[in-house]
């Protein structure tokens, strides 16, 4: 793995061919805040948070830092207007669905994102997929998926492989930002409770 | 059918198709598309089977269902060879006396002729219409001439010659070059060089490589790659496996919806003849060239026409763009390099290798090459497809192509690019069509729908159809997109219904920044685009309904109102009784007043009340003026009291 050296906010960072601009931040402990990554599972680019401004071949773009891969002399700016204009919105945008969530209001104190700029349709889910893809990729499981495309989207555990893997696991709900996961959960399990004992078997 | 096996034989082959058919013989041509289907041209096609043998005349008539001929405003259409007798709008009814009169009898029926609005003048041969005489029909012209379920016809007008000179005098670097030289731009929406696109993945070291031709056409009222797939699938065949030769890829793909079930059933006859002919399948043309084909179905996700998008759902997973920045021709099917072109760029193809870049670099613009396939609906004249060399003017293709606004109303915008376009204002009309021209106006080329509008169209009302549209067709997957395109719609939404409020429009450029900088594919990133452009170009029209609750063009239901003008009613009671919510109150010789509390607005009256009263009016952003006292609703009618 050859060596690659870039700029991060300014500061000269080493980086190995293959790591994203996320990877490479972490390492030298620049923050970028992040709300869909997990180091275990592949990343997914939904949430948009990681957004960072970058300079290569002499143009300036937002590309997202979990997914850009490092490259030579590249220029990163974790921080600049754009990037808090971006950020600060993308937490109000989400709080419309989930208010209480500490880590968007903890995002919101940073960013000086008001939680009540949009209407509250108070879904809970700010679908980060975490779940979904802990579920997929880590258990190999699938047992909770998204349904439905756009604003319909939601997540739904699927009661006949949830009925068998969910109660001895529960290893998605610690992922989950907000209550939506359990919520979806409790649902699906009154699904399984009520439903003729001649099905559920 | 035993396989050809060199060019020659492809050529004597092509001799003898040529030798049996006499270009004396009368054929009747009937367009057969989806479109054409849907104005009835299966019932006329029966009809002339009917009749031809009835008269006798099955062995000296031939007759040929094409695709489609692009005039759809006026079809069913037939034209009638080697004589070239255009017939618009056949009905069953008519076809006895086209094949008594002009099979039988050589002459023309004027009354089935197009007639030139201006001139008053019958119009025998179809190249001579205005509509047609004004294109340039490199790419589309076939369409009319051939069969697509007849391979043979496809080889009578030169059929995989292309393919032919590519296998046995060019060596696939030469093929890279012709098309890079011709600057073939990608037709499909983002105008990326072919030939680039084909070069990375020639160059990639993986051994698998694909080609794909992207046929998910979805944008509302756009319908050019249908009656392509339909009307000459064999070309696009061809270019796709010249494609293949160039990049050194032995597998393709066409991904169509299924919405679209008559281009599926020819390409796959067009597939399955290709490969009975030895033009597809192992040693093609005994080159030692191989290379297959499939067909798969999409189930209709406008996402899915997204190169990424299309990709993950051709390998079986559900159809959402890859998050990740590598480039499709170096990873892309199966982390394959895949060049992915739309159905027009594959077209191109076969005539760029038989007439040369030089040719093909003789229509167009500085940096946009050859013709263009736009599907010009709305408020135009004559609805259809049409061809034009990049660089014609939009005035052009509106008015001399298009025929004008019917109904004499005004031109207002022309929408261009696709649900993630902008709408372009008649100042800029003289903009010539290209990619770069379009999109340094707002807009863009997308895969060439053009939506006209007329004065009576109400661009915040058009933004929100467009947004709705992208927000139904999102996948949901990145913030920017998801979340930013429900917000816009709600305002603009808001805005449409006398809701919008001081800010609206600042919140909505904020809200298009993040979704134009963040958002994960270019659905999201191009998704503010109906909105940029029509506040950039109309932005008076937001104001008057943000600030005076007013809709400048009288379209928006919740801020217009219904009312008649006690001067010009004549009571005549006609939209009294055509009320369908029974909200005028009216009887004879008394004035007609129409209770606001139970109008629904649908425009009835409007509609109804005869010109010469022009009673009835459209009023937006004023009050309605009170009834008329009781005591004054008797009508002096002028001509009584004389």
């Amino acid at each position: 793995m050859s060596e690659i050296l870039l700029q991060i906010d300014g500061k000269e960072v080493k980086a190995t061919e293959g790591m994203t601009i996320l990877e490479a931040a972490q390492r030298v402990g620049i923050h970028i805040p992040t709300l869909c990554h997990h180091e275990k599972l592949q990343p997914y680019g939904g949430c948009r948070l990681c957004s960072v401004e970058i300079e290569s071949r002499g143009w300036r773009r937002v590309v997202a830092a979990c997914l850009y891969p490092v490259e030579k002399d590249l220029i990163v700016f974790t921080r600049s207007e754009k990037i808090d204009r971006i950020r600060k919105l993308i937490i109000e945008l989400l709080m419309a669905h989930a208010p209480d969530a500490f880590i968007l209001q903890d995002l919101a104190k940073e960013y000086g994102a008001d939680r009540d700029r949009f209407e509250k349709e108070a879904s809970f889910c700010i679908h980060c997929g975490l779940c979904v893809r802990y579920c997929a990729e880590v258990k190999k499981k699938f047992a909770v998926g998204f349904v439905d495309r756009g604003t319909r989207k939601e997540i739904n555990f699927i009661p006949e492989i949830a009925a068998k893997e969910c109660w001895d696991c529960k290893e998605c709900f610690p992922l989950c930002p907000t209550e939506a996961l359990q919520a979806a959960y409790v649902l699906c399990q009154a699904m399984i409770s009520s439903a003729p004992a001649s099905e559920s078997a | 059918m035993p396989r050809i096996e060199s060019p020659a034989e492809l050529e004597a082959f092509r001799n003898e198709i040529l030798s049996k058919r006499d270009p004396n013989k009368p054929c009747i041509t009937l367009c057969s598309g989806s479109a054409c289907h849907a104005s009835g041209s299966r019932d006329v096609a029966r009809a002339i089977e009917e009749e031809i043998d009835k008269q006798g005349l099955s062995q000296d008539v031939e007759i040929r269902k094409t695709g489609c001929h692009g005039f759809c405003e006026r079809g069913p259409i037939i034209v009638i060879q080697p004589e070239e007798i255009c017939y618009l709008q056949i009905q069953p009814e008519d076809v006895p006396e086209i094949v008594s009169e002009t099979i039988k009898g050589k002459k023309v029926i004027d009354r089935l002729l197009y007639t030139d609005p201006a001139t008053q003048e019958k119009i025998v041969h179809e190249s001579e219409i205005p509509f047609y005489k004004n294109q340039e029909r490199l790419v589309f012209g076939s369409n009319g001439n051939i069969d697509p379920k007849s391979i043979d016809d496809y080889l009578a007008i030169g059929g995989y010659s292309a393919l032919a000179k590519v296998l046995f005098d060019m060596t696939s670097e030469e093929v890279l070059e012709e098309v890079k030289k011709a600057n073939l731009r990608g037709r499909g929406g983002g105008g990326f060089p072919a030939g680039r696109k084909w070069e990375g993945s020639r160059n990639a070291p993986e051994e698998i490589k694909y080609v794909i031709v992207n046929a998910d056409e979805g944008d509302p009222g756009a319908y050019m790659d249908r009656s392509l797939l339909e009307g000459n699938p064999h070309s696009i065949l061809e270019g796709l496996t010249i494609g293949a030769y160039a990049i050194g890829s032995h597998e393709g793909y066409i991904y169509v919806r299924q919405e679209y079930p008559l281009a599926v059933e020819n390409v796959n006859i067009a597939i399955q003849k290709a490969e009975e002919y030895g033009f597809l399948g192992e040693n093609i043309l005994g080159s030692g060239f191989d290379f297959v084909v499939k067909v798969h179905q999409g189930a209709g996700a406008f996402v899915c026409g997204e190169s990424t998008a299309l990709m993950t759902s051709l390998e079986g997973r559900a159809g959402e763009p890859r998050p990740k920045y590598i480039r499709s021709n170096i990873k892309g099917l199966w982390e394959k390099p895949s060049v992915l072109n739309n159905v027009e760029t594959w077209a191109n193809v076969p005539l760029i290798i038989n007439k040369g870049a030089d040719w093909f670099t003789r229509f167009g613009t500085e940096g946009s090459k050859g013709t263009k396939i736009f599907s010009l609906v709305g408020k135009i004249i004559n609805t259809g497809l049409v061809e034009v060399p990049m660089g014609t003017t939009l005035r052009d293709i509106i008015d001399n192509i298009g025929g004008g606004i019917p109904g004499g109303k005004k031109f207002k915008a022309v929408q261009t690019g696709g649900p993630s376009g902008g709408c372009i204002p008649e100042r800029l009309l003289d903009l010539p069509v290209g990619f770069d021209e379009l999109t340094q106006a707002g807009s863009m080329m997308g895969s060439g729908g053009m939506i006209i509008m007329d004065e009576d169209t109400c661009m915040v009302d058009v933004a929100r159809y467009f947004l709705e549209f992208l927000t139904d067709e999102s996948c949901g997957k990145c913030v920017p997109c998801r979340e930013g395109m429900r917000q816009m719609l709600k305002i603009l939404t808001n805005i449409t219904q006398g809701k919008g409020k001081e800010g609206d429009i600042e919140l909505l450029e904020e809200l298009s920044e993040l979704a134009k900088e963040a958002a994960l594919c270019a659905l999201g990133k191009s998704a503010p685009n109906p909105f940029l452009s029509t506040l950039q170009y109309f932005r008076e029209e937001y104001e008057a309904h943000i600030r005076e609750k007013r809709c400048p063009a009288l379209s928006c239901k919740e801020l217009i109102s219904f009312y008649i003008d006690p001067s010009r009613c004549q009571a005549c009671m006609i939209c009294a009784r055509k009320c369908p919510a029974e909200a005028i109150d009216g009887g004879k010789n008394k004035i007609h007043i129409i209770d606001q509390e139970k109008c629904t607005k649908c425009g009835t009256c409007f509609e109804a009340c005869p010109p010469k009263f022009n009673a009835v009016k459209k009023i937006s952003g004023e009050p309605v003026p009170g009834p008329v006292p009781e005591e004054e609703r008797t009508v002096a009618r002028k001509s009584k009291k004389k």
